[in-house]
């Protein structure tokens, strides 16, 4: 297919014309498709993904809604006070248990409370549910 | 602080450093690394695309090409593009830009010419020969993602709804001048039932929003042949007025570009609160999405 696509559409509407280059495509959705779509695939250099995701919600790039972040269980921005206003200080970890990373006292109480709902759950016999389901420690309180 | 460990062994045991810092060459660190924007396939297309192309930090673009796929590539320099190099250039909204831009430009330089597969952001690899023997390993997938794309282009299409811009159009009022004298209301009570019509005017402009969009969806359905949602954009980047309250892409047939733009920027026509914007045509970005891989061993420049 060597026929090029200027031309073959009819000036756009709305504020962003397209501009045949890009150049004036707005970066939201710029962004919205260079960092969150097209072939992904494992380079020599990586950065993980998950990286990606938080970048852009920290940026507020709105590549990631905020409604759509909670779904994949991203919700540190609520506990971070530079961006909610609904943050707390961080829970304090029982004595005895120090933190793994000392940096992200959220995953390591993710991590203790996974642990105690998996035993809940053998001692009442209910299935495993799935890990990609986080537990909100608001609700466990 | 100052190690006495020479080439490999330095970099091995010295703590992360924070980049900056002059770091000495090493013997066996390539000076560049190979960033890659798309992939198509080998031909004429992307060869007469490649010489005018020019790509982040201004390094000319080329190819590279194994068992007739052809990728577009060009050199970055390896310590800004390792790992922590590409963490601190993302974290940074001038530079993060900048690399959107450059990397879209050229996707879309190619996309003009022959169907292309648009990498992710920040994909590299340490040469080119790295580069080749991707697209050995991946060869299949690539080939099967370019025959279903081939002769498509990706359009976006994002509804808004903008209370505010209904409000400003009035619905059909009385003509005969103000109001009748209604009976004189408190100054408490007119300010709520002027709350209570914003209020209104809120609801109904979101409502009509909401089934544009399923029009919006029934009209493309007819004319695409693939859709993907996308979140709506909210946040200090998000242009435009009103909230965007549905965000799509389609996969829409070349020759029906025009037709599908037509077709979809009327939907919005005489529905106050209601704005309707068709973007693109894009390169496949929202359909080239290949099952990720896990990531082989962790090779660091």
């Amino acid at each position: 297919m060597s026929d090029s696509l200027a031309g073959r559409m009819g000036p756009s509407s709305g504020p962003s014309p397209y501009g045949g280059q890009g150049s004036s495509a707005n970066l939201a959705d710029i962004l919205e498709r260079v960092l969150d779509k097209g072939v992904v695939i494992a380079g020599d250099i990586q950065i993980n993904l998950l990286d990606i995701e938080l970048l852009t919600i920290k940026l507020r790039l709105l590549v990631a809604s905020v409604d759509k972040a909670k779904e994949m269980g991203i919700d540190w921005w609520e506990h971070d006070p530079s961006l909610s206003s609904r943050a707390r200080p961080p829970q304090q970890v029982p004595a005895g248990q120090p933190p793994e990373t000392g940096r992200d006292p959220l995953a390591d109480e993710n991590r203790q409370l996974r642990a105690e709902l998996a035993e809940l759950r053998a001692a009442i016999g209910t299935p495993q549910g799935s890990d990609g389901h986080r537990t909100h420690h608001e609700e466990e309180q | 602080m100052t190690s006495h460990l020479q080439g490999d062994d330095a970099a091995a045991a010295a703590p992360q450093q924070p980049l900056g810092l002059p770091a000495e060459q090493r013997e066996s660190a390539p000076p560049s690394s190979s960033y890659v924007y798309a992939i198509g396939r080998a031909g004429a297309g992307l060869d007469t695309a490649v010489p005018r192309l020019t790509g982040l930090r201004d390094g000319r673009v080329r190819t590279a090409s194994a068992d007739g796929l052809t990728a577009l590539v060009s050199s970055v320099p390896a310590d800004a593009f390792s790992e922590e190099g590409m963490k601190a250039q993302l974290e940074n909204l001038t530079e993060l830009e900048e690399i959107a831009r450059t990397h879209h430009r050229v996707v879309e330089a190619a996309h003009t010419r022959t169907t292309v597969l648009p990498m992710r952001l920040a994909t590299v690899y340490l040469d080119d020969a790295r580069v080749r023997s991707m697209l050995r390993e991946r060869g299949a997938e690539f080939d099967a993602l370019l025959s279903r794309l081939e002769g498509h282009a990706e359009l976006g299409v994002k509804v808004y709804a903008d209370p505010r811009a209904a409000a400003a159009d009035p619905a059909p009022a009385t003509s005969d001048g103000p109001a009748p004298a209604a009976p004189p209301v408190s100054p408490g009570r007119a300010y709520l039932q002027q709350r209570r019509a914003r209020r209104q005017t809120q609801r109904d402009a979101y409502r009509a929003a909401g089934a544009v969009a399923d029009e919006v969806r029934d009209r493309a359905a007819a004319l695409a042949r693939d859709r993907v949602a996308h979140r709506p954009q909210q946040g200090e980047l998000a242009a435009g007025a009103g909230e965007n309250i549905a965000n799509e892409a389609y996969l829409v047939p070349m020759d029906r570009l025009r037709e599908f733009h037509r077709a979809l920027t009327v939907l919005a026509d005489g529905v106050p609160g209601v704005r309707i914007e068709v973007t693109g045509p894009w390169a496949p970005y929202s359909f080239a999405t290949a099952t990720a891989t896990p990531p082989a061993e962790s090779r660091r420049a």
